[in-house]
């Protein structure tokens, strides 16, 4: 190979490659999904996943039957594992909405090819998140108490309490998230429908597809729904964040009563959002062969993304310092030297490595487009995502105002187990889609290629 | 009254027809694609327009209704007086007001699409036409009405002369 055809190969300029056509598109993605063998791999991770699935049932049974202390909760910090967790998946499940909407409303052209896997990646996020707060609430079988109900205790839900603002705020995001997905899949369902061979897949794509004809009437309101959605998941994965932000902010703990809290929130969802789509994206392009569609520019544009969520969260780091020797309150600064020094030092500098000082590689382009190097870094941010989560939690209760309560945590077994089985539940979910559902949007890749191919 | 399905092989060719089609006097007339074709609106002269008013109405039912449901709850039902501080924290609401607000957006747009689209309608003649299936893959259809079967047939066989090899296929009763 030539140094002018490698450089062709490095190209991140182009969206969707040459040769690349919409039928093409059309049958090699509905073929992976419809035609294709199972491939070992999957069976592989799916296997891996289950059982990662069985442990987060073990350990959500044993929780129920014998209550939040299997967890290493207690005074002065409460808010465990359990917590850390919501906030961490929820961060990530925003990767999919932020590409999906956002970057659907600044009419990117990268985003079509990615935004399916991003969107599957969210609903599955989501599901791990809204176990989160409930399994962490002692008397669970009460949560239906946050609903305003009518009931004849004649009590009302707190509405003024941020904690309530954020289960209407997930409330909000779990359903527009699934809608968003499935509504942005019925047309490839069709496809589905009519490119099937095996009854079981025209029933199964038929009943999901509703019926789609793809007439023009259908694509009208289609095109104005979808823009609706879009226009109004945008907000609401920043609202959600900012929420999730405000439960802490809301609190007078030391190191969580800032106002910076809300978009300090926002910027880590976006960062572990993004990390989570390019760990999915850059294996996948090649499990699946997707890299004519799914193409460098997008590895650059993710990689990017990354980097510029780095910063932003990097700059909130720095805030988080700077604020409570500006303000002088003693606790706020007891809690800062714990974090440099005491028992959560080892995780602080963790989370500062991984989430702000790693990720400057890619300002280098070499980086950016040497994918395992990428797939490394986005794993250590999500890994430093959940460490940051975690600080916050433990780190400022274990420090809180009246020093005979000052206390650390420390996790058990179950705490442990509840973390990785939520992985459990996400990746069995993720395979599951990967064999049943098109990973890649193709009418929006037929309409890309459609636009480009008219535009010359 | 019968249908008949014109099937083309690219969308400027199927625009093309369209227009023909219209120029010849057909009204009744639809295109199933497998994407959305960029200026098959404007030749049909329909536009999306009771669905964005139902989302709209959709999300102040939801803002009042969501602001409503606080006002009552912490103000008339069940007031709390916590040194004084006013009943109606409005701003205390406000997040919540905004998040109900879209998700009656969110699920109301959705069932309105539905409905003016006629979803879930698992069974249509269309569907028993042949090459109807290539309309979610790579084809690209003109559903035409003919009114007097034999007379708009003629016209309709005049207007696409100068399409070489395009297909019709009657839609079955």
């Amino acid at each position: 190979m030539t140094i002018a055809a490698e450089r062709m190969q490095e190209d991140t300029r182009r969206v969707v490659e040459p040769g690349v056509t919409p039928m093409g598109v059309t049958a090699h993605v509905s073929d992976i999904v419809l035609e294709a063998p199972t491939p070992l791999w999957w069976w592989v991770g799916f296997g891996l996943s289950a059982g990662l699935l069985g442990l987060f049932v073990v350990a959500i049974v044993w929780l129920f039957i014998r209550g939040v202390g299997i967890w290493g909760i207690d005074w002065p910090v409460a808010w465990g594992f359990a917590i850390a967790n919501y906030v961490w998946w929820v961060g990530m499940a925003s990767g999919g909405t932020l590409i999906s909407a956002l970057f659907f409303l600044t009419r990117s052209e990268w985003r079509s090819a990615t935004s399916r896997i991003a969107e599957s990646m969210t609903v599955f996020c989501v599901a791990c998140a809204g176990i989160m707060p409930i399994i962490h609430l002692g008397r669970w079988w009460y949560f239906y108490w946050l609903f305003p109900y009518p009931n004849t205790m004649a009590l009302w839900p707190q509405f003024r309490s941020p904690l309530h603002w954020d289960f209407v705020a997930i409330l909000a995001y779990v359903i527009g998230s699934v809608v968003f997905w499935y509504v942005g899949l019925i047309p490839d369902l069709a496809t589905l429908r009519d490119r099937a061979t095996r009854r079981w897949q025209r029933v199964l794509y038929g009943i999901l597809a509703l019926g789609w004809q793809g007439s023009s009437q259908h694509w009208r309101e289609f095109k104005t729904l979808y823009l609706v959605l879009a226009a109004l998941m945008a907000p609401l994965v920043v609202s959600i964040h900012s929420v999730v932000g405000l439960d802490f902010a809301g609190g007078l703990t030391p190191g969580w009563h800032a106002t910076q809290f809300p978009p300090y929130f926002v910027f880590g969802a976006a960062l572990s959002g993004f990390a989570v789509v390019l760990m999915l994206v850059i294996p996948l392009r090649r499990a699946l062969a997707l890299s004519g569609v799914i193409t460098l520019r997008h590895v650059d544009v993710l990689a990017r993304l990354l980097l510029t969520a780095s910063l932003l969260l990097t700059y909130c780091y720095l805030l988080e310092v700077f604020m409570p020797f500006y303000r002088g309150e003693r606790h706020e600064i007891t809690v800062v030297l714990a974090n440099f020094t005491g028992v959560y030092a080892p995780w602080y500098w963790a989370k500062i490595a991984l989430n702000s000082v790693v990720p400057q590689l890619l300002w280098f382009r070499a980086v950016r487009l040497n994918r395992p190097l990428l797939f490394v870094i986005a794993a250590g941010v999500v890994v430093g995502m959940w460490i940051e989560r975690y600080v916050i939690v433990a780190s400022s209760l274990h420090r809180n105002y009246s020093e005979s309560s000052w206390f650390p945590f420390h996790p058990t077994v179950w705490d442990w187990a509840t973390l990785a089985g939520s992985a459990g539940l996400f990746l069995t979910g993720f395979f599951l889609l990967l064999r049943f559902i098109p990973m890649v949007s193709m009418f929006e890749m037929r309409e890309l290629l459609q636009k480009k191919g008219r535009s010359g | 009254m019968s249908r008949v399905l014109a099937v083309f092989d690219s969308p400027d060719r199927m625009l093309d027809a369209l227009r023909r089609l219209r120029e010849a006097g057909f009204s009744r007339l639809e295109v199933y694609s497998p994407q959305a074709v960029e200026g098959v609106d404007e030749l049909l002269g329909r536009r999306s327009r009771a669905l964005p008013l139902i989302i709209v109405a959709a999300g102040v039912a939801g803002a009042v209704g969501g602001f409503l449901l606080q006002y009552v709850g912490m103000a008339v039902h069940y007031p709390l007086n916590i040194g004084g501080r006013p009943l109606n924290s409005w701003p205390a609401f406000s997040t919540s007001t905004f998040e109900l607000a879209a998700l009656a957006m969110l699920l109301v747009g959705v069932l309105a699409f539905f409905a003016l689209c006629r979803l879930p309608r698992l069974y249509d003649p269309v569907f028993a036409v042949p090459g109807m299936e290539r309309a979610s893959q790579d084809r690209f259809l003109i559903g035409v009405e003919l009114r007097e079967a034999s007379i708009d047939r003629e016209r309709l066989d005049r207007a696409l002369a100068r399409f070489d090899g395009v297909r019709i296929e009657e839609v079955p009763e």
